[in-house]
C-alpha cells in the first residue's frame, strides 16, 4: 500500500519528440486513478515510465515516500496488467501466478497458498494447471489480474486491459475490476481510452491530451465541469454539443463566451424554446432516440424519449444552469 | 487451402513433369542404383559383377575403419551444431537488443551463407595453413604450434571450425526471427515478475525459441553428417590417419578414390537411412512435443 506522486513529469524521446509533459499527479493510498485520452495522448507513456518500463526524462515519481527514478521495475513494488495480457505460454496458469514469488524467493509454502488465495478470490482454482492458450479471453484476465494481486505490491498499474475483450464482458470484467480494487484497496493507475470505462471505474479522472493534463476530478466533477472543450468533447456519450456562440446569439448570459457547451440531454423539446433547429437524422436507442440536427449551421444532438415521428422543425429549450461557456481561443472554461 | 480444379487431366501432369523428371533422374534413380549395388560386388575393372546379399554391410559392420568413421562423424557433427548454434544465438541476441542499424548487421552477418563449402574451406586453409597461414603464426607466439597435416586435433579443429562458420549465418536468421517474435510485452512482465536479464533470457526467452533450437538441430545435424564434404576434401582430405574422415567423405574415398562401388554403395545406403530418420523425427516432434 502506498501513495504514487508524479511531480512535473515529462517524457522526450532520443529524437526530441515530446511524448508527455508537465504532468503533476498526487495518487492518494488505495486511490483508484483512470488515465483517460485519445490514442497518441501520452497516457500509456506515463505508466509504463511509472512502471519503469521507459525512462524519465523529467520531473520525479515517487512510491510510498521513495523516489523511484532510477530503479528497476522489479524493485518498485508494482504490479503491472497488460494490454495482451503478457501471460508466459509455456508456463500453466500456477507457474503463471507463482513465477513472481519465486524470483523473489518467497518460501514454497507461502507461494502455494498465496496463489490459491488469489484463485479463489478471481475463480480460476479449475485451471491451475492449463497453459494460457487453452484459456478464453476473460480467463486469461483473470490470470493477468491474479499475477498482479498474487505479489500484494504497493499498486496495481492497468494499460488497456480490457481492449481485447468483446463487448460484454468487457463490461462483466469492468465491475470485477472495480469490486477487486475495492476489495483490495490497493492504489491503482488504469490506462483507457474508452471514456465510460474511465467514467465506471474512477475515483479520479485524469483527462490528457497530446501529452499533458487537461482536467484531473471525480467522474461526476469532469463530467459536470468539463475543463475545457476538449474535456467536454471527450467525456460523456453522446458528446457534449459544442456550438460557436454566433449560431445562438440571443441566448443570455453568454456575451463573453466564445463557445458553449450544452449536453444532448439537457436540451428538450419546448414550444416556446430559444433555440430552433432542424431536424437531419434520428437514432433510435429503444427507450430514447438521438436527434441529430442543425441550428444556425452548426451540428446540434439532443437525446430525447421516443415516440412519435419529429416534424422538420423543432424548438428546443436547455436546463436552467446547464450551459457550459467555453473561451474562443483557448477553449478553456469560463466559470 | 485453395483449390483449383483442372477440366483436362492431362495439364496438371504436363505442369508437374519437370519437377517430377528432375526428381526421378537426379534422386529417385540414383537412390535405386545405389541401394542395388550395396548387394554386389564388382571386380577392379567393372567386368565381373555377383549379387553377395548383405555381405557389403556385413563388411561394414566389421571395418574398423568404418567405426571410427562413424565416431568422427559423430564428434564432428555435435561440434559443428554446437558451436554454430552457439555462435549464431549469441550474434542474434545482441542484433535483437540492437534498436538501429540491425537490418545492416543482418545482411553483413549472412554474407558467410553466400560462400561455396570448397572456398570456405581453402579460406580457412589458408589462415590455418602452417606454413603461411596467420592463425598459427598467432598461436605460436603464444607457445601453441599448429599442425593439422601432422596433428588430429588440429585437423579437427580446422574442419569444425570452417563448417561452423558457414552455418552460424543460417541459424542467426532464424535465430533473429524468433526472437522478434517473443512479444517485448512477455519480457516486461517478467522484469516486474522481478527476473534480472540472464534469468529473463533462460525462464522466457529460451523456452519460446525452443521450436526455432529443434528445427535448427535437425537442421544443422543433417549440414554437418552431409553438406561439409567440400569443406573436408578442400582441407584435410579425410586425413591425417582418418581424423575427419566423416561418413560422406567416406562414401566418395572408397568408391571414386578407392573403387570399391559396393562398399561406397551400402555406406550411402546407411547415410540414407539416417537422412530419413532425421526427416521422421522433424516432421513428427518439431510441431508437436517441442511447442509451448
Amino acid at each position: 500500500m502506498a501513495s504514487i506522486t508524479l511531480d512535473k513529469v515529462g517524457k522526450i524521446y532520443a529524437g526530441g519528440t515530446r511524448a508527455v509533459g508537465d504532468v503533476s499527479i498526487d495518487i492518494a493510498d488505495g486511490e483508484f486513478i483512470v488515465l483517460v485520452g485519445p490514442s497518441g495522448c501520452g497516457k500509456s507513456t506515463l505508466l509504463r515510465m511509472v512502471a519503469g518500463l521507459e525512462s524519465i526524462s523529467e520531473g520525479t515519481v515517487r512510491i510510498g515516500d521513495r523516489v523511484v527514478n532510477d530503479i528497476e521495475p522489479a524493485d518498485r513494488d508494482i504490479a503491472m496488467v497488460f494490454q495482451n495480457y503478457a501471460l508466459y505460454p509455456h508456463m500453466s496458469v500456477r507457474q503463471n501466478l507463482a513465477y513472481g514469488l519465486k524470483n523473489r524467493r518467497t518460501p514454497k509454502a507461502e507461494i502455494d497458498k498465496r496463489v490459491a488465495q488469489a484463485a479463489e478470490i478471481l475463480q480460476i482454482g479449475p485451471f491451475l494447471d492449463r497453459k494460457p492458450r487453452a484459456l478464453s479471453g476473460g480467463q486469461r484476465q483473470r490470470v493477468a489480474m491474479g499475477r498482479a494481486i498474487v505479489r500484494e505490491p504497493a499498486a496495481f498499474l492497468f494499460d488497456e486491459p480490457l481492449s481485447n475483450l468483446d463487448a460484454k464482458l468487457r463490461v462483466t470484467m469492468r465491475l470485477e475490476i472495480k469490486e477487486l480494487q475495492r476489495r483490495l484497496r490497493t492504489t491503482s493507475i488504469y490506462v483507457t481510452h474508452d471514456q465510460l470505462e474511465a467514467m465506471t471505474l474512477a475515483d479520479r479522472l485524469v483527462v490528457l491530451n497530446a501529452g499533458r493534463i487537461e482536467q484531473i476530478g471525480t467522474p461526476l466533477e469532469v463530467y459536470r465541469r468539463p475543463a475545457s472543450t476538449f474535456v467536454a468533447s471527450f467525456i460523456g456519450s453522446p458528446a457534449m454539443n459544442l456550438i460557436s456562440r454566433h449560431a445562438v446569439p440571443h441566448l443570455p448570459g453568454t456575451a463573453h463566451a466564445g463557445t458553449i457547451g450544452i449536453r444532448p440531454e439537457d436540451l428538450a423539446v419546448a414550444p416556446d424554446g430559444p433555440i430552433e433547429m432542424e431536424v437531419l437524422a434520428v437514432e433510435e436507442l429503444g427507450a430514447q432516440r438521438l436527434v441529430h440536427g442543425q441550428t444556425g449551421g452548426e451540428r446540434l444532438t439532443v437525446t430525447m424519449p421516443s415516440g412519435e415521428p419529429l416534424p422538420e422543425y423543432l424548438r428546443l429549450a436547455y436546463r436552467p444552469g446547464s450551459l457550459h461557456l467555453f473561451e474562443a481561443d483557448t477553449g478553456r472554461r469560463i466559470d | 487451402m485453395k483449390r483449383t480444379l483442372f477440366r483436362n487431366q492431362l495439364l496438371p501432369w504436363l505442369l508437374l513433369a519437370p519437377q517430377l523428371a528432375i526428381t526421378f533422374i537426379f534422386f529417385l534413380w540414383p537412390a535405386a542404383q545405389a541401394v542395388r549395388q550395396s548387394f554386389l560386388r564388382q571386380d577392379a575393372f567393372g567386368i565381373n559383377t555377383t549379387f553377395v546379399g548383405l555381405s557389403n554391410f556385413k563388411a561394414l559392420w566389421n571395418s574398423p575403419e568404418y567405426l571410427n568413421s562413424l565416431q568422427v562423424t559423430a564428434i564432428f557433427a555435435v561440434l559443428v551444431t554446437v558451436l554454430s548454434m552457439g555462435f549464431a544465438l549469441l550474434l542474434a541476441v545482441a542484433v535483437d537488443r540492437m534498436i538501429r542499424s540491425t537490418s545492416v548487421y543482418t545482411t553483413l552477418l549472412v554474407w558467410p551463407y553466400a560462400v561455396a563449402p570448397a572456398v570456405a574451406g581453402i579460406l580457412w586453409w589458408f589462415i590455418f595453413n602452417p606454413t603461411i597461414g596467420v592463425m598459427p603464426y598467432f598461436l605460436d607466439v603464444i607457445g601453441y604450434d599448429w599442425n593439422h597435416i601432422s596433428s588430429k586435433s588440429d585437423a579437427m579443429t580446422l574442419v569444425v571450425i570452417a563448417s561452423a562458420w558457414k552455418q552460424i549465418s543460417y541459424n542467426f536468421l532464424f535465430f533473429v526471427a524468433g526472437l522478434q517474435s517473443v512479444p517485448a510485452s512477455l519480457r516486461e512482465a517478467a522484469a516486474i515478475d522481478g527476473a534480472g536479464p540472464v534469468r529473463r533470457f533462460f525462464d522466457i526467452t529460451v523456452p519460446l525459441l525452443s521450436p526455432t533450437t529443434f528445427f535448427l538441430l535437425v537442421v544443422n545435424i543433417v549440414y554437418a553428417m552431409f553438406d561439409t564434404f567440400g569443406v573436408i576434401d578442400a582441407t584435410t582430405e579425410g586425413g591425417p590417419a582418418q581424423a575427419t574422415n566423416i561418413l560422406v567423405y567416406k562414401v566418395y574415398f572408397d568408391g571414386f578414390v578407392g573403387q570399391n562401388m559396393g562398399s561406397s554403395a551400402a555406406q550411402s545406403v546407411i547415410l540414407m537411412l539416417i537422412v530419413i530418420a532425421l526427416t521422421v523425427v522433424q516432421f513428427r516432434y518439431v510441431e508437436k512435443k517441442v511447442a509451448y
